[in-house]
């Protein structure tokens, strides 16, 4: 998994993640992810490449429960979220709906550093700094719910194997 | 619960293991537990909706056990507002769900559940919204979740939950006048910081909590999760009690746990509530806490007195109280939004909003409205507001360069008249 980083701060609420300006777009997560992090990047959407990483201080995605957050970040095509923390219902939705979070310490990424990230071995390496920063794997059971791509295809799976 | 031979636990985590079928759980300990109650609302519940739809499920694990509420763009704001209600009138009819509501009945949910008696005590629910944290102000365990929780919620009655390690908050001593539950909660958020109780559960206990009304205790776990609680929780006493005996109609049973004395706590905080003061949190963190009078000095555009933290009855009745005779300053727009139909009823027979429209105010129907940036009250670029909604993130009440400032009905009503944020004592 290799991408750009785009740095954010502290505190990204859901609230700039999925703007309530474009709710009217809510049925429609497609278009609702071309406004993703508008208000606290207006230029975001045209930075991203997909595969890239969102980069960020401590307690991303705090807030709001609603799940357009998460989704739209997938949607448009960010490959993981990497914080210092995430605030806890932010958290258990992208696990629900798989995509990928890494706690780990931001401070040594910067905007358009290249990185990596190593599942296994637990760690995120700056290419652009030459530098690694490891992480603490999330436990097996929510790993196994990302992996299936979300709580809904696990217990599909889970069902498929009773 | 007597239940000697068991580790000590907190009320917090006996409700999360009777939910569990476990003798005890501790922090850190995955579980699948049951509900009691899975609430959706207009935004959320359409998501979990569409993902029952696409697996082809024809039922919900109780038809009893689910609260549909549509409050968050109601009555219709616009188009997709009506198509995302239709969704829900449609899964509530086909799935036959009890616990809908249509506008006319329908309030603000974390104000409509506790009035409609569908969560009590020692129950755990879950909502697809951050402020179901609401209900522990009855001694229940309730969080908010995703939509995709609320749908396997809905269609197995299970969610998955990491025990929280425990907080203990003590307040010691009495509230000085004009200080009110918002009040308390505001102080508590700025000490602990705006993910200070991340992932964790927030034990709010002591005198002054329990000289406080249910509907004050209501406001003080709303905003648990502005500290990033997972949930936040109040022993049940004897108002607990006189509160369930008024709105448990359908006569449901229920249990009350109280921690027990050596139950184990990451932190315990202590507090004297008499030293607080009327607060009020700047733009753009509830954390961001000030005195209110060392605010005065700040003009503002708007009020909004109303929400599932402040739109209940006190609120109102404060509100009319120092409203009544007065006028709102001609510069300010005041937006009053009872939070539900019962609630209207009785400030309407009261006269509260006879107060409110002599005074210059508009009265709305029951709905979140402008406290999420949806409707009924938005902000344009550079407009300031004194709400006593629960958040003040960037944008959150329309335009990214607005602002909100958090505080109790007593100080929104005070600077409405003021055209200032406003010590109630100066009206």
């Amino acid at each position: 998994m290799k991408g750009k980083a785009h740095k954010f701060g502290d505190n990204i609420s859901t609230d700039l993640i999925a703007p309530g300006k474009y709710f009217h777009l809510r049925n429609n997560l497609e278009e609702l992810a071309k406004h993703v992090m508008e208000d606290a990047d207006p230029e975001f959407v045209k930075k991203l490449t997909p595969g890239d990483f969102i980069v960020a201080g401590e307690n991303f995605g705090c807030g709001s429960s609603r799940e357009h957050a998460p989704r739209i970040i997938k949607i448009a095509g960010v490959s993981a979220v990497l914080a210092k923390s995430f605030a806890r219902i932010f958290f258990r939705n992208s696990i629900n709906i798989g995509l990928l979070l890494i706690e780990c310490n931001t401070d040594e990424i910067s905007s358009g550093d290249e990185i990596e990230i190593n599942l296994e071995k637990g760690i995120v390496i700056n290419i652009s700094r030459n530098t690694e920063i490891p992480f603490i794997p999330p436990p097996p059971f929510m790993q196994e719910i990302s992996e299936s791509g979300g709580l809904v295809e696990y217990v599909k799976k889970k069902k498929r194997l009773e | 619960m007597n239940n000697m031979k068991n580790k000590p636990q907190t009320i917090t985590e006996k409700i999360l293991a009777a939910h569990s079928g476990k003798k005890e759980v501790s922090p850190g300990d995955f579980i699948l537990a049951d509900i009691d109650l899975a609430l959706g609302n207009d935004i959320t519940a359409p998501l979990s909706i569409k993902k029952i739809r696409e697996l082809n499920e024809q039922k919900v694990f109780d038809t009893r056990k689910i609260a549909l509420v549509p409050d968050h763009f109601t009555p219709n704001k616009d188009i997709a507002s009506a198509e995302q209600c239709k969704t829900l009138r449609e899964f509530a009819r086909k799935f036959q769900i009890e616990h809908y509501y249509e506008v006319g009945k329908v309030g603000v949910e974390h104000a409509l559940l506790p009035e409609e008696g569908l969560v009590l005590p020692g129950e755990l629910i879950v909502g697809a919204d951050s402020h179901t944290c609401t209900y522990g102000a009855l001694g229940a365990f309730s969080t908010g979740v995703g939509s995709t929780d609320l749908a396997f919620a809905m269609l197995t009655g299970k969610i998955w939950l990491r025990v929280p390690e425990s907080i203990k908050v003590i307040f010691y001593g009495n509230l000085k006048p004009w200080v009110s539950a918002k009040d308390i909660i505001l102080f508590l958020i700025s000490k602990l910081g705006v993910n200070g109780a991340n992932y964790k559960s927030l034990e709010i206990s002591g005198e002054a909590i329990g000289n406080i009304s249910i509907e004050g205790r209501l406001t003080i776990c709303n905003m648990a999760i502005e500290a990033g609680a997972k949930n936040g929780i109040i022993a049940p006493d004897d108002k607990t009690r006189q509160f369930i005996d008024q709105v448990n109609t359908r006569k449901r049973p229920f249990v009350l746990y109280y921690s027990d004395k050596e139950a184990e706590y990451e932190r315990i905080l202590e507090f004297d509530a008499g030293k607080i003061e009327p607060l009020v949190a700047f733009p753009h963190l509830p954390s961001n806490v000030q005195k209110v009078k060392d605010s005065t000095h700040i003009k503002i555009d708007q009020v909004v007195i109303g929400s599932c933290t402040n739109g209940r009855i006190e609120d109102l009745k404060i509100a009319a109280e120092i409203l009544r005779g007065k006028k709102v300053h001609p510069e300010v727009r005041l937006i009053i939004i009872p939070a539900t139909q019962k609630i209207y009823l009785e400030a309407l027979t009261k006269g509260w909003l006879e107060i409110f429209v002599e005074a210059g105010g508009v009265v709305s129907p029951p709905t979140c409205g402008p406290c999420l940036g949806g409707h009924m009250g938005i902000l344009a670029r550079g407009e300031r507001c004194v709400a006593t909604t629960n958040r003040n993130f960037i944008g959150r009440m329309g335009h990214p360069e607005s602002e909100v400032y958090l505080a109790s009905p007593a100080v929104a009503a005070a600077s409405a008249i003021k055209g200032r944020i406003a010590h109630p004592e100066e009206v």
